[in-house]
Parts: structure tokens; sequence; C-alpha cells
């Protein structure tokens, strides 16, 4: 948000009465909840979060080192907002959508000072506006007037803010514009321009919330096999350090077919944001192949930056995905780590000496998880347009504990659990997903479209995988006791079968440049592939071919291979091939 | 400047005095007892009328007739890269009877977070000659690698192995010249003055001392001034890297001492507690200190930290490691049973991790078979790992043969990768060699991890099992 164009809007100046942490208590000021407020001499920007007689309290967005009593504040009289507008997209934010690119410039410095504001779109870059209404149509809130290439990916759509009251179209412009100069007027002196601005913590209105019926494809096989999200749904990611969280959440962000993601790193690590700053540009988007960043908008407010701005975050990241949800889009939102997010709550909570609920966790702690998952969906826009949003959202439980307040709060709203496991990742299972606690609520709503568009038996196929792995699950804590050695032999193939399942179709790498991707095509091939193994297998079986030679057939170990392979379709339909020669060999 | 003598509660560490002048919060404050002894506080939290004041020294001797003079500044640390070779105390003055120190600088202590976008991503290896650590959790240039030890583990001779062997290959190979550039701080935090006398006369007999930096605050020191030391260390820090360009190497031991520190100080002040009794911020308040480490781009040095901590009763979950966990690139995790049989150092790779390893090794890096062996080797001790609880049960000869070669390769894994002493510093190349000549003993089949070029290239056909000097010495 600008400076600049707060201060016109200032009313009433008050004075600092203590300050403790980011949590800063003033003395006469006019204020409302939840205004903007600017703290000190140097004008720390913070967020009025209690009004108690003559008392108002402050979270503060930036450090308070050495600001006292006595000093001014500065109310803005209005609430944390985000600028909406051409220039989201490709760029990367603090948790109040201060560019950060800008904030190096304009303190000359690779740390991050104080008392700097920045406005969330450039203003003086100039977009070739093209108008999409003429003079003389009718307008209401939310419809499209006209769009700007905003990258090579994306158009963006200029739009009636919501708060107008639309009518006729008076004036229109074409041609070159800043995101300030007026495209469109309507005949009650309403001027349209490029950006708007919405408060955060409001979700931006909609027509209508329908039952999503498509999948977001990730490109990952555990999760569009076996536990896939809708477009528009709803996924948390829990897990203990080091189970691969992030490195989940940044293929989705690479890989899933949303038009924009949105990436809120959320009281995470410095380093994991400047890989995404350093991969991204040069990434390829699977569905355009254009560089990923041209659909990305990256909110970065890390682990040692202002608490308060991290609470703040990622309401800044959905408030963008509804913007470009209403513009008709599928978003996807990715926030790492919602845990982070509430323990920020927690901590401005305690300062503020609330009666602590749960864990310490502030009693609104439900209500506020459930709020922010509340604002993902399929849509119907007011523009009569049909847009998404996805969240996906990291928790990270203390001592890798799903008991815990956060995990559990969250598993009661969303509808797809991938639950990370720290055993898979010991042993570099990787995507270390645990295919007996993870589920997907979507799974029948989705299967028509794995029908229509990839194999009329996916969901056949997808539960002979599960069946089989749940048959592993039951005999391995028969293994563990007596050895593998004393099943019976078809239970030994089944074990067998299991191990490719788990080492060829769930495992993926996310660093091998093929298999960092697989269509659901291919996934479905690697099942088949399995499959097969497994029918002919048995069937060899039957005949009386001994286990141990079942599994030492020279083939069996491909089924490991077809991930990797960029030719895949020919190196299955041969692969098939060969295992029935080489079983059928035996009898 | 004014001096109040306006104390009217103390408790704790914490003082409370009345002002009639704004104080700003996280200002020094300088207290003078009624015998003439100086303490140093910071201002903890600011009301109008009304200061706490947190007490570095510890509140002994305070009365109500002390006097109080704010300095109406926040912490600094005086820098200067005269500073390599000193000893300081957990406050940052020197205690080992050298000059005073003339201050190029004198710079924040609290240090402002590096903007992200600013940050260069870290991917430069560094070799610390040790197997566990280069060969399966590889630590690069900016990273902050902790280890998570026990009592009685040796963590501090694997940290000062580390700090003594650390080099990056290709500066080696060119005449060393960029080794002057190397430098250690070392901040202590609570350690025993047995342990510290360890660090200290290690430091002295390989030279190490010249290139580094001691912040020493002893066990017997106050609890307080230990939420001050890391903070100097990595102010120093931070200094000889982006301004001189240095890269430092910095380890903090003990985290857990630090931590105390803060729960000390909440509940001196009767803040709400979080999970056993810490803090709700120590979150925020332990990333304030991982966090800067790293690389910034345009700038030479870097800030590489290995911190270490003792695991409460060695269980990981405690709010301390978890907390650690959760915002360093990995860990490196020390194993009691493996201690005990006499591995040194006694690294469990398969709890530990480095998060930043896939993006520093590799052809051009270390090796092209890095990331192969690595996972192979991580997947068969596993494998291995598992089959042990089972021979427990029904014995080894219940066990199939490729059962048995799982089984010997985890101990061999154990005895000849893990195991290597405290004086051996192995090049990553014979790191890696060592890997092949274990993987050698499963068969081809198993190597499902590895590339098949790889293996043709580097799998040793059997019966070729005089080649293997490189694990004896």
């Amino acid at each position: 948000m600008s400076q600049a164009q707060e201060q016109e809007t200032v009313r009433e100046d008050g004075k600092i009465r203590s300050v403790s942490g980011p949590v800063v208590q003033a003395v006469d000021l006019d204020a409302r909840m939840n205004d903007v407020v600017y703290v000190g001499d140097e004008g720390l920007m913070g967020e009025v979060i209690e009004i108690e007689g003559d008392i108002t309290t402050i979270q503060v967005y930036e450090e308070t080192s050495g600001v006292g009593p006595g000093e001014p504040v500065m109310n803005t009289g209005e609430p944390l907002t985000v600028d909406l507008g051409p220039g989201l997209l490709d760029s990367i934010y603090d948790g109040v959508q201060r560019p950060l690119d800008v904030l190096e410039s304009k303190m000359d410095s690779a740390f991050l000072d104080r008392g700097v504001d920045a406005p969330g779109i450039e203003l003086d870059k100039h977009w070739e506006f093209t108008p999409e209404v003429s003079a003389g149509d009718e307008v209401e809130p939310g419809d499209i007037v006209g769009t700007v290439e905003e990258t090579v990916t994306i158009d963006h759509k200029v739009l009636v803010p919501p708060t107008f009251e639309g009518g006729e179209v008076t004036s229109v412009e074409s041609g070159d514009f800043t995101v300030e100069e007026t495209v469109v007027e309507l005949d009650n002196g309403e001027e349209i321009t490029m950006r708007q601005e919405w408060p955060v913590r409001e979700a931006r209105p909609s027509a209508n919330k329908k039952t999503p019926r498509e999948p977001l494809v990730s490109g990952q096989r555990i999760l569009d096999g076996l536990f896939p999200i809708a477009k528009g749904g709803t996924a948390a990611i829990p897990g203990p350090f080091g189970s691969g969280k992030t490195v989940t959440q940044h293929s989705l962000a690479k890989f899933a077919d949303a038009d924009i993601i949105v990436y809120v790193g959320c009281g995470e690590r410095g380093n994991e944001m400047t890989e995404v700053i350093d991969d991204f540009p040069d990434l390829e988007d699977p569905s355009t192949g254009n560089p990923l960043m041209a659909r990305t908008s990256l909110i970065a407010n890390t682990s040692n930056m202002p608490v308060a701005a991290r609470e703040s975050c990622v309401y800044t990241g959905i408030t963008i995905a509804e913007y470009y949800r209403d513009m008709g889009y599928d978003v996807a939102l990715m926030a790492d780590s919602t845990s982070r997010w509430a323990e920020a709550m927690r901590e401005i909570s305690s300062r503020l000496e609330e009666m602590p609920g749960e864990e310490g966790y502030p009693a609104y702690l439900a209500a506020r998880l459930s709020e922010f998952y509340e604002r993902a969906g399929y849509f119907e826009n007011i523009n009569d347009t049909e847009g998404s949003i996805s969240a996906i959202g990291a928790v990270s439980p203390p001592g890798g504990d799903f008991s815990e307040p956060v995990t559990q709060n969250t598993l009661r709203i969303v509808k797809t659990f991938w639950a990370l496991d720290a055993d898979l990742a010991e042993r570099r299972h990787f995507p270390a997903i645990n295919w007996n606690e993870s589920y997907s609520l979507y799974q029948s709503q989705l299967d028509p479209w794995f029908q229509e568009n990839v194999e009329q038996d996916w969901p056949e196929e997808r539960q002979w995988a599960v069946d089989v792995l749940d048959e592993e699950g039951e005999l391995q804590e028969i293994v563990q006791l007596v050895g593998k050695d004393a099943l019976p032999e078809d239970q030994q193939l089944t074990l067998e079968v299991a191990r490719y399942l788990r080492e060829g179709y769930l495992q993926q790498n996310a660093f091998n440049p093929t298999d960092m991707y697989c269509p659901p095509a291919k996934t479905y091939a690697i099942l088949t592939a399995i499959h097969k193994f497994n029918d002919e297998a048995f069937r060899a079986l039957e005949a009386g071919v001994p286990v141990d030679e079942i599994a030492d057939i020279e083939a069996a170990p491909r089924l490991n291979r077809i991930a990797t392979q960029e030719d895949w379709e020919e190196y299955v339909a041969e692969l098939k091939d060969t295992i029935e020669t080489q079983l059928r060999e035996k009898y | 400047m004014k001096e109040y003598k306006t104390i009217t509660e103390i408790s704790g560490p914490l003082v409370f005095a009345e002002v009639d002048e704004p104080v700003g919060y996280d200002e020094i404050v300088e207290i003078e007892t009624p015998n003439g002894e100086t303490k140093r506080g910071q201002i903890l939290e600011s009301e109008e009328g009304v200061v706490a004041i947190q007490v570095f020294e510890g509140t002994t001797g305070i009365d109500k007739n002390a006097s109080v003079r704010f300095l109406g500044e926040t912490m600094k640390m005086p820098v200067t890269e005269d500073l390599l070779g000193r000893v300081l105390d957990g406050s940052g003055r020197p205690i080992d009877g050298g000059p005073e120190i003339v201050p190029e600088e004198r710079e924040d202590i609290v240090g402002a977070a590096i903007n992200p976008y600013s940050r260069e991503y870290p991917e430069e290896f560094i070799q610390t000659g040790v197997s566990g650590i280069d060969g399966m959790n590889t630590l690069v240039r900016g990273q902050k690698l902790p280890i998570f030890s026990g009592s009685g583990l040796p963590h501090n001779e694997l940290a000062l192995q580390v700090a003594r062997q650390a080099t990056v290959p290709e500066e080696a190979a060119e005449e060393g010249e960029d080794a002057s550039e190397f430098a250690v701080i070392f901040g202590a935090m609570g350690i025993t003055a047995e342990e510290a006398n360890e660090f200290m006369e290690d430091f002295e007999q390989t030279g190490a001392l010249e290139r580094s930096v001691v912040f020493m605050n002893l066990a017997d020191d106050p609890a307080v001034e230990r939420t001050v030391t890391p903070r100097m260390a990595l102010t120093t820090a931070e200094y000889l890297a982006f301004e001189k360009g240095y890269h430092v190497l910095v380890i903090l031991t003990d985290i857990t001492n630090y931590c105390e520190a803060l729960r000390e100080i909440g509940a001196a002040r009767e803040e709400v507690p979080g999970r056993r009794g810490y803090p709700g911020y120590m979150y925020t308040d332990l990333a304030q200190l991982y966090e800067r480490a790293g690389r910034i781009k345009g700038r030479e040095g870097s800030v590489t930290q290995i911190p270490i901590l003792t695991m409460p009763g060695d269980d990981d979950t405690h709010p301390i490691p978890d907390l650690t966990g959760y915002i360093t690139e990995g860990q490196i995790m020390l194993d009691r049973g493996l201690n005990s049989q006499g591995v040194e150092p006694p690294i469990d790779v398969l709890p530990s991790l480095s998060r930043l390893m896939d993006d520093g090794i590799g052809e051009g890096l270390t090796r092209e078979d890095h990331a192969d062996v690595s996972d192979q080797m991580y997947a068969a001790y596993a494998e291995g790992e598992d089959l042990r609880d089972l021979v427990n049960i029904v014995g080894r000869e219940a066990l199939s043969e490729r059962d048995n070669k799982y089984l010997d390769f985890a101990e061999r894994f154990e005895e000849e990768f893990v195991d290597q002493g405290y004086d051996t510093n192995r090049s990553i190349a014979e790191t890696l060699d060592i890997g092949w000549e274990l993987l050698s003993t499963l068969p081809k089949t198993e190597l499902n991890r590895v590339d098949e070029e790889l293996i043709e290239q580097y799998y040793q056909d059997t019966d070729s099992e005089e080649a293997e000097e490189v694990a004896a010495d």
C-alpha cells in the first residue's frame, strides 16, 4: 500500500504509551478495529488489534527496538489492504505486500531496514490497456472492462471494483496507461483504473460456490493417482521437520495445472524462498512452456522477519488469489506453513494477555483457520465467469505429533490430507506421503474426469493398488515377527508386487528432470505395468514356478525405471511384453 | 545523561524502575550498585513512567538505592578485523589480557533480517572430511546445520574436527590463497570451564585461534548474558563475512543453555508459558539467530552456522530440537548406541539430513555419482537396520541370503564408512569410493537408485577385495 495515498485520509494522532516487542499501546488515538497506523518517529506500520477505553493496542509489522513512549502514532483510518492490478505476477512481497526487490533498492542494503514503504504494484509503469466495453454499455460491479497483457502467460482482466455501483459507460480509453490513470468512466461519475484496493481480512464477493469436479493435476503420482485434490479444493500437508513439506509444496507450485500460483512462505527459511526466486524464472510451466514466474506471485515472510507480518501474510496471499479468481482463473495457493501463522497468532495473543486455549493458542484459532480455508473453493463469480482457488496448507506439528491443535483444527476443515511420515523420509522414500494415513474426499467427485481424460478403468486400477498396499501393511507386521521366508509363497509374491508399487510408483524423484513431473497418463501406465507383472506372476505361481524364480526375472527391476524414461510409452509396452515372455518361459 | 534512583522492584533477573522521560524498547541500561559495581541491562518493556530492565550480569547486589542510567541506544557490538585471535566474554569484553579493542564500527546486535530477494542461494560444497557429513548430509557455504546431540556424546569433538578440516576443494587446489579468508567464530553459552578449555587448547594447538573470535559465557556466568552472546557472535560474523569478505563458520554451543535462559526470563516476567514452560516466542527468537546464516548477492563472504544442542533425554521432539529443526537446513544427529559401539563420530545418518545437499553436489561440485550413491546407501542402511530387529527374534540363519547381505552392509557401513576417528580427513572422492566398495557387496540388481551407467563405471565386481586399503587408513 502506498504511504503517500494514506496520508490524505489521516484522521487523528495519538501517543505511544508502552512498548513490548511487536505490541505497542497508544493513547488518545481515534481508531477503529484493524485500522492501519504508523507508529513512532520512524513511521513503522502497524494494525489496531484491541481497543479498551482510551488505550489502543497495535501490532507492529516491523522491529520495535528503540521505540519509546511519547512518540506519535498516526492513524490512516483504513484497514490493511492490498493493491490489486497488473504487476502482481512475477513479483515477490513481504507479509504486508511490500515488494522485496523495491525495498532492496530503496534501502540500498541487503538487510531489511525499518520504516520504508513501497506500493504493492508499480505506480508509474505503463501498461497497454485493451478495452472490452464501449461507450453506452452497461457495466455492473465485477464486470470485465478490458484486458492488459500482464505476463506472457496471463492476460490481466481489468474489473469494475466490487464496491462500485456500476452504470453506463460514458468514455473508454485505449493504449498505454499507468495503473492510476482512469481508463473507463461511468455515467454516475465512477472512474475505473487498473488498480484497486481490497482489505485483506475480508473475502471478495462471489455469486455462488459450486462443487468442484475437476482435479488439480499436480504431476505427482501419489497425489494424482491415490489422493487427488480438486480445483477449488483444500488440502493439508502435515509432517515433522525433514519430511519434505516444502519440497512437496514446491513441486505443486511448479507443476500444478492452475493458471495462477500464489506461494506464501510464512515464517519459513530465507534460503528456501531464495531457491524459489532463483529457480522459477528458469523453469518451464508444463502447460504453456513459459517461465513459471509468469504465473506466480510470491509472498515471503521468513521466520526472522517481524512476527505480526507473518500473521497477515496468508491473508495478503488469499486476497491476491481471489482477485485472479474474479477474472475467471484457476488459482492455487500454497501456504508454507500455516503452523507459523498460528504461532504468530499465539505470540500476539499472549502479549495481549488473552486467556489461552489449547496449548496456549488463542481460543479463536479454529475460527481463523476455517475462515481462511473457506475462502477457497470453486466459484461462480459476480461477473458470471467461473474461477477457483485451491488452498494447500503445510502444517508443522511440534514433534511430528498430529494430535496438536493446528493439525486437528485444520483436518476438520480440509478434504484432502497428505500425511508426511518421518520414517519414510529417513529411508529416503520421497515424497514421504504415508499411503495408509492419507486420504482424499474428492476421489469419487473426480473419477469421472480421470475416466474421461485418462482411462476408463482408472478407479479400478487405483483400488487394486490400494488393496495391495493395504495387504502389504498387514503382512509386514507378520514379517516383523517371523521373517519373510516364513510366509506362504503367494503372500511373498504380494510383498514383491507391493515393493514395486512403493519403489516404482509411489516414489518420485523431485530432482530428476524427467521424473519431477509425471502426467496422469504416465502415472496410469506405470500402475498398469506393475499390475501386469502381478497378474503374470500369480499365473506363473499357480503353474508351480517358485516365488524366488519369479522375483528374479531380469525384467522386473525395470519396473522401477519407468519413471525416469522420457519415452515411457514405448518402454512400458515393451516391458509388459518382456515380463510376459520371461515369466511364461518358466512354465 | 540522567541518573535515576527509582528502582521499585527487583525480581530474578528483572529490575523495575520509575522514569520521567520516555525510554526506547530494547535500549541499554547501566545500573550502578551501592558498592560501585556497574551492571548492564536491556529494556524489556517500556511504559510511560515505568520500565522493566533485564540485567545481564545478575541482580545480586542491586538494591533500591542503586542508580540507573539509560544510554539511549540499543545494544551494540564493536567490530573490527582485529577481533580475530581474541577471546571475549559473553558480553563482548576482552578477557585474554590483550589490548583494548578499537572498533571500526559499532553494529546493532539484534541484526536486521536479510531480504530474501538479496540472498544468494547456497550451493558451494564444504568438504568437512567427515564421511557421515560429506557423503550423506553435505554441508554447503551459508547453511545452518545443527548437531543434535545428547549429554555425554562427543559433539564437541565433531565440531572441532569440522572446524579444523573444513575446506572448499577447488580453492584448496588453487594454492590456498583464499584459505586465509576463512574464519571461525566460537560462541559458548553456559558450557563448563572444562569444555571451554578443551576448545581453547585445540584452537591453540592447531593455530586456529589466529583466525578465530571466541565468545565465552561459561556455566557460572550469568544466565541472562547468554541471550546476548550468540547475537554478539553473529554480529561479528556478519561483519567479517559481508563487510570484509571472510567465509565464516560459526559454532554456537550449547543452544539448550540459551533456551533455558530465555525460559528463565520469561518466567521472571510472568509470561504465559508455551510448551514445557518455554516462551511462546521461542521459534521467532531462535529464527532470529539461525536465519543470520547465509550468503548475499554481490558480497564475497558467507556465514555458515553449526549450532550444537543437547537434546534433553535424547528426545528430538523436545521443544528445543523441534523448533530448531523447523528453522535450520537439516541436522546431524548423534546416536548413543553408535557411541557406545565406539563409532567415531557416532553420526546416525538416518535421522540426519541436509536440505541444501541436492544443490551442492553432483558433477562439477563433488562427483557425478554422489546423489545416487548417498540415496542408495540410505535405502540399504535403512533396510539393514530394520532387519536387525528381526534377527533378534528369529536369528540370522532364518533370513534369506539377500537379507543377510543387507545386514552385513549395515554393519560395514557403520564400521567403515561412518567410523573414521576424529583425526582422519577424507576427501570426498575417498568417501564415495568407500561407499562404492560397500554397495558392491550388494547384487547389482538391488541398486535401483543408481543410474545404470554409474553402476557400470563404479561397481566393483566381487573377487577384487584386495583393493580396499582406502578404508584401512
